[in-house]
């Protein structure tokens, strides 16, 4: 030892086998995850991360050797963020999840939420009272090929068979892989495009009103609104809460960057996205949820009452989960 | 006068991030630049290309052999499959405890929380939900054909500058962020796995090293010595021996025919020289700095 000229040489000489060690056990919590160490490793991990940590607060004091330095920079660097940087348990984060970081996102939510809803009740009103108004404003609302010979001039023996019909060619399942897959990248987008300061989500969420609307007026002239609205509810009564979250959670987004208030503007964004991001994940699951009962559960049930029965059932289960007080328990 | 906004230091440009542990301790995070984010996004775009078109083709081929009656359970694996390609891949990956997708880890990179706290869900799905204007927002603006579309030519390129602003966001910004990490509170990092290379001083053994004049050492602060080490470690022999000549004839040394081994003892000396300075509180960083008179 005494023959070493410079600092490096002796400190590596003392320490490359503490860093070896850390080197190794980091390399296999990446490859692999902290369940593949065993417990002396386990035991060691904190203790070399330090020592490796102070090793490179030391060799940036006293050696010149950046090689080194750079080293234990990078180790340190990866070993920090298998340390405190990496996601923890996944089955307890979805349980965590499940049990309150979902429903506490959505109810925080809950002023945007009115807003969005607002908008779209404000939207169906608009499309309703054109459509009614004048026919004609029907065809700029709805486009033709989405609207399946469902217009003003349709028959109403017509339009009762498209709500109780069921799509026979189509196999239900398929049908409701179909829906689930297009809302939730729909309402994915609305979400996203709050960025923008909120306002291509609002218009997206009116324009979506619109369509109800629209939709409504025509078979309210033939008599059938509440066959339509048991047609809607049963799934609908989960899709539209899911899209008016989902815009909600937009809305979140843009307001936190245009009005952030007493904290940072980038601050404020990343609360926001993260709240945003927690409710969007459970839009995405209520919308599997739409997707089953639209596809399977209204070709299924025919009778009116019944499908009233389940829409409504449903849509109470969501705002019990979603906005019923939560004891000091749930916080665990 | 100037503008003051204008006046930047060259640290201000870098992508060192200084990063200090709860242990107290500068880690200086390097950033991952603009083009490499790019390079690795079209990775994963190409292996989730692959693998769509290796989906599609395999359901095809098993249609044509099973027949009709298999085809809607099959239509449901395709578009469950490309749903959870397109939003899932990045984001089970990211959530995987190497923080990144494998076009990230091929260029030594990884997603992490800036303020380096845990990755949690939501942080991973905002940004990569955020992908829906930032990229296939302005992408399906380029399908649109301009000549046979309803509108007008000035509308169509507002718009595009618009959705443009969002693509290319990581370049406005010094953290290259995107907008999804802005909204994420996340930043990509290099998490590159390096070896510790040799020592270069070592222990010697075989032979005396060469010993120089107090004058030759102190021509060359840190910096110098830093640069010298690259050399040393993957120069060129071109590099190597321009690099001897030159300190040669400043030191006024004469050449005995060994370039590298001149070097490398040049290094341990200069080395140990400023160490032992540093050491004592005369840390000379590059050769403009004033020698010490010890």
């Amino acid at each position: 030892m005494s023959g070493a000229l410079v600092n490096a040489t002796r400190f590596r000489a003392a320490h490359q086998e503490a860093w070896a060690r850390l080197e190794a056990i980091v390399t296999r919590i990446e490859k692999r995850s902290v369940r593949a160490l065993d417990e002396d490793d386990l035991l060691a991990l904190p203790v070399l991360y330090r020592t490796t940590l102070s090793s490179l607060s030391v060799a940036r004091e006293t050696s010149l050797d950046r090689a080194l330095q750079t080293y234990l920079e990078q180790l340190c660097t990866r070993a920090y963020f298998q340390i405190y940087g990496a996601p923890g348990n996944a089955w307890r984060q979805i349980a965590q999840f499940f049990a309150s970081g979902w429903p506490r996102a959505v109810a925080s939510l809950w002023r945007e939420t009115l807003v969005a809803a607002l908008l779209g009740v404000l939207g169906t009103v608009l499309g309703y009272w054109l459509v009614r108004h004048d026919p004609s404003w029907f065809f700029s609302i709805i486009p033709a090929e989405l609207a399946e010979g469902r217009d003003p001039s349709a028959s109403a023996q017509s339009l009762r068979e498209v709500l109780y019909g069921g799509h026979d060619s189509d196999p239900l399942a398929t049908f409701a892989t179909y829906l689930f897959t297009h809302n939730a990248q729909v309402a994915l987008f609305a979400f996203a495009l709050g960025f923008a300061f909120a306002a291509p989500t609002a218009l997206l969420l009116v324009y979506n009103g619109l369509t109800l609307g629209a939709l409504l007026a025509i078979y309210a002239q033939k008599g059938l609104t509440f066959a339509l609205a048991g047609w809607l509810i049963i799934h609908g009564s989960t899709e539209l809460f899911a899209i008016t979250l989902a815009g909600a959670a937009g809305f979140r987004i843009g307001l936190a960057v245009a009005f952030p208030g007493r904290q940072g503007r980038l601050e404020s964004a990343v609360t926001a996205g993260r709240i945003g991001g927690t409710a969007m994940a459970g839009v995405v699951l209520m919308l599997v949820v739409a997707g089953l009962l639209e596809g399977v559960g209204r070709q299924t049930i025919q009778v009116d009452w019944q499908r009233y029965a389940v829409g409504c059932t449903v849509f109470t289960a969501w705002l019990v989960y979603y906005y019923l007080p939560r004891g000091r328990h749930a916080l665990a | 006068m100037r503008w003051p906004r204008l006046r930047r230091t060259p640290q201000d440009r870098s992508l060192r991030r200084q990063f200090v542990t709860p242990e107290g301790v500068d880690l200086r995070l390097d950033l991952a630049g603009a083009g490499e984010r790019a390079t690795a996004f079209l990775i994963d775009a190409l292996i989730m290309l692959a693998i769509l078109v290796a989906l599609t083709i395999s359901i095809a081929l098993t249609i044509d052999s099973a027949g009709e009656s298999s085809s809607s359970a099959l239509a449901i694996i395709w578009l469950l499959g490309f749903f959870l390609l397109r939003n899932g891949w990045f984001v089970l990956f990211e959530l995987s405890g190497r923080g990144a997708t494998p076009g990230k880890r091929l260029l030594g990179l990884r997603v992490v929380a800036r303020d380096g706290s845990r990755l949690t869900g939501g942080a991973v799905l905002v940004r990569n939900a955020m992908r829906e204007v930032e990229l296939f927002l302005p992408l399906s603006f380029l399908a649109i054909d301009a000549s046979e579309s309803r509108l007008d030519a000035l509308i169509y390129i507002l718009a595009f500058s618009w959705v443009a602003l969002f693509l290319f966001f990581p370049l406005f910004n010094r953290d290259r962020l995107r907008v999804g990490d802005l909204l994420a509170g996340t930043w990509v990092v290099h998490a590159v796995r390096g070896a510790l290379a040799d020592d270069l001083v070592g222990i010697m053994t075989v032979r005396q090293r060469r010993t120089f004049p107090k004058a030759a050492l102190e021509l060359y602060g840190i910096y110098e010595l830093q640069t010298l080490e690259d050399v040393l470690r993957k120069g060129s022999d071109e590099a190597v021996v321009t690099v001897a000549a030159s300190i040669r004839t400043k030191a006024g040394l004469p050449d005995d025919g060994d370039d590298f081994g001149f070097l490398s003892d040049y290094y341990a000396a200069l080395c140990a020289r400023l160490e032992r300075d540093a050491v004592l509180g005369r840390r000379r960083e590059n050769k403009f700095a004033a020698a010490s008179s010890a």
